[in-house]
């Protein structure tokens, strides 16, 4: 029922209202997958496209990838407002950083930024963010920033409600030192596997290259999507 | 050279009929009543040198240190009014530290020095406060960025420098600097021109003993800002005094 994304969510703040059904009372959530890998020369990440209200689809086509600068994009899990409004923050205070420093920003300051919020605020906060670009010094970064506020970076990470059910494929079908398409049909698949048993996943796959020379975004329409199971 | 800015000069706030903030430009001669303090980049760091003027015999050796830590990676050789310059280090290490706080990263040199140069410019504004009496010169070394060296004075603009010099003898300085090939040098061959360029500034009839403060950072210190070590320091004065005596007309300093 409770399009959910995490076990460990933290108590209502509000008690049951009877004047406003059950549905009606739960937040809008990015229930998710999402993914990043870093390749020699960029990353890859992809998202789903379903965000939900309780049982209902809000957005059937949402853009789960959200820019944050030329070469750093963001992939948002969790409460569909807090995420956006902590983006959008980012976004300001990574914008001025980079005009004040007169270079384009590290993906690290990214993460960074958005850990620093996410830790501040992580009572108030519903937010799983994967923070994912490319930058002159380091070149493809994945950073992820879980609830609470940690930041770490992984070559290969997943978030999301969806992304319990594909840890084992990516323990098994990630190879360090894969190219860029490699990556792209790595993404795509374990898109498809978590969307396929993760109800609060679903929808098209949205995927996105960012490399020196810019972003390469790609949807995979629900009928185009792998068939796994012959069924 | 100086000029009297009678009435025009009593506080920051005013400007003088020819365009002139006289308490700025006074500030500045205080940083040349001081001792030499010079900085300077090569291949792979940064080495500063400090002319100390020892005042009393009884002062503790290595004491009112002129050498500065402002972050791992970051050094500032100062001159001027000392206590002015303590104060602007501080501001520069929480402006170091503030930065990594917020952004997970060392501070590039050119932004510090940038934030630095306002909070110095912002005290030339008004009459309520003075100007602060110090220049510094700040350098750091990093992987990526390499060697810098910056320098803000007390009208807090900043420069980005191969070499630069400040105090009494900037000027003989600069000459010296200018005959260095410093692009080409290491850190361990640039710490003995630079201990000789002090030694050679020097005012020996007016100044008596002085107290040569070396750092450096860069390669050789795997990018954390030190003193020099002992050993290194002791072959660098060596050079410096051979250098003296092989020279007999070496030129004067106080032009």
């Amino acid at each position: 029922m409770a399009a959910c994304m995490s076990a460990n969510r933290s108590e209502n703040a509000f008690s049951a209202n009877d004047l406003v059904p059950e549905w009606a009372q739960e937040e809008v959530s990015t229930g998710t997958t999402i993914m990043a890998v870093e390749f020699d020369g960029g990353v890859v990440i992809g998202a789903d496209s379903r965000t939900t209200t309780g049982a209902y689809i809000a957005n059937r086509v949402t853009d789960k990838l959200t820019p944050i600068h030329d070469h750093i994009f963001c992939c948002r899990s969790g409460s569909a407002a807090d995420t956006q409004a902590v983006a959008d923050a980012v976004t300001y205070q990574l914008g001025f950083h980079s005009i004040e420093l007169d270079e384009p920003p590290l993906v690290q300051t990214a993460a960074n930024l958005f850990k620093q919020m996410c830790y501040r605020y992580r009572e108030e906060l519903m937010a799983g963010i994967i923070v994912a670009g490319w930058d002159k010094r380091k070149g493809g970064q994945v950073y992820t920033v879980p609830m609470g506020g940690m930041i770490v970076r992984q070559p290969v990470s997943v978030g999301g409600s969806g992304s319990s059910y594909i840890y084992g494929f990516m323990d098994s079908n990630y190879k360090p030192g894969m190219t860029k398409e490699e990556c792209l049909h790595f993404c795509t698949q374990a898109l498809t596997l978590a969307m396929e048993r993760d109800g609060s996943s679903g929808g098209v796959a949205r995927l996105a290259a960012i490399t020196e020379d810019g972003v390469e975004r790609r949807v995979v329409l629900g009928n185009q999507l792998p068939k796994f199971s012959n069924v | 050279m100086s000029s009297i800015g009678t009435g025009y000069d009593l506080s920051a706030s005013t400007f003088s009929p020819d365009g002139r903030v006289f308490q700025v430009e006074y500030a500045m001669k205080a940083v040349e009543n001081s001792s030499t303090a010079i900085g300077i980049r090569c291949k792979d760091g940064v080495v500063f040198g400090v002319e100390k003027l020892v005042l009393s015999k009884l002062y503790e050796q290595g004491s009112n240190k002129r050498i500065f830590n402002v972050d791992r990676h970051v050094g500032m050789a100062v001159a001027g009014l000392l206590a002015d310059a303590r104060s602007l280090s501080e501001v520069a290490r929480e402006e170091a530290s503030n930065f990594r706080s917020n952004y997970g990263h060392n501070i590039p040199l050119k932004h510090l020095s940038e934030r630095v140069a306002m909070y110095v410019h912002a005290y030339t504004l008004y009459s309520a406060v003075r100007p602060f009496g110090c220049s510094f010169i700040l350098g750091s070394y990093d992987q990526d960025d390499g060697p810098q060296l910056y320098m803000v004075d007390p009208s807090g603009i900043s420069y980005g420098y191969w070499g630069c010099a400040i105090g009494k003898a900037k000027q003989a300085a600069k000459t010296e600097i200018e005959k260095l090939q410093m692009k080409d040098m290491t850190c361990r061959e640039l710490v003995k021109e630079v201990a000789k360029i002090i030694y050679i500034v020097h005012d020996e009839v007016k100044d008596k003993a002085f107290e040569l403060e070396l750092s450096w950072v860069g390669e050789v210190t795997n990018g954390k800002h030190e003193l020099v070590p002992k050993d290194v320091r002791e072959e660098a004065e060596k050079y410096a005094k051979d250098s003296l005596e092989e020279e007999d007309d070496s030129d004067e300093e106080n032009m």
